[in-house]
């Protein structure tokens, strides 16, 4: 369990607003597509627009990182994101060739955002294991 | 980095929470530093010496001495 800093709370109160974004674009998105109301230029944005909160999560751990002024709490939370892109640009490497030699099958792209979110589960455990402590 | 932070913190009857209120970090970062999984920053290891009225050198062992000792 990571030292609930002022930081954290505001990260936390962050991620809770994104997700509740992502949830409600996701939704549009879907429904607009589903129903034939999108079409032309428009249908490029709305397309986008789920993605645009998840950047948004990206950028609140970046903030998170910016203002957590618990130097050990926020090394934590750094090697967590060094664990998750590690796992990640590794999976996604060793799933690029075996998709190149058609051993596997082709996967929709936004597949490496959710591994990276697992990722940093991975690195909490690893935190854990190694420092007594998962982080975020 | 091997330390006397555990031995300092009890001769003050401080709890690590205690110390953590006082050097304004969380309690899992004074565990991690007494124990020696983490080694603090100069800024926080001159609040820690200075909390306690001592020098750096006089809470932390230096890597170095501790390897020189051995040989």
């Amino acid at each position: 369990m990571v030292a609930r800093t002022p930081a954290w709370i505001r990260y936390n109160i962050r991620i809770v607003w994104l997700s509740l974004v992502y949830s409600a674009f996701l939704i549009f998105a879907v429904y607009g597509f589903k129903h034939g109301m999108v079409g032309g230029p428009a249908s490029y944005v709305v397309a986008i627009l789920p993605a645009l909160p998840i950047i948004g999560i990206f950028a609140a751990i970046g903030r998170y990182l910016v203002e957590e002024q618990d130097e050990y709490v926020r090394m934590l939370m750094v090697r967590q994101t060094l664990w998750a892109s590690g796992f990640t640009l590794s999976l996604a490497t060793i799933w690029g060739f075996l998709d190149n030699f058609q051993l596997v099958g082709h996967i929709d792209g936004y597949w490496i955002v959710v591994v990276w979110f697992f990722g940093l589960g991975i690195g909490a455990i690893v935190n854990k294991l190694t420092l007594g402590a998962a982080g975020c | 980095m091997e330390n006397r932070l555990r031995v300092l913190r009890a001769e003050r009857s401080w709890s690590q929470q205690d110390l953590a209120e006082k050097l304004e970090v969380s309690r899992q970062s004074v565990n991690a530093i007494e124990t020696g999984k983490y080694d603090p920053s100069l800024p926080l290891a001159f609040r820690i010496a200075e909390l306690f009225g001592l020098a750096i050198e006089e809470i932390f062992v230096s890597p170095a001495s501790r390897s020189s000792r051995a040989i």
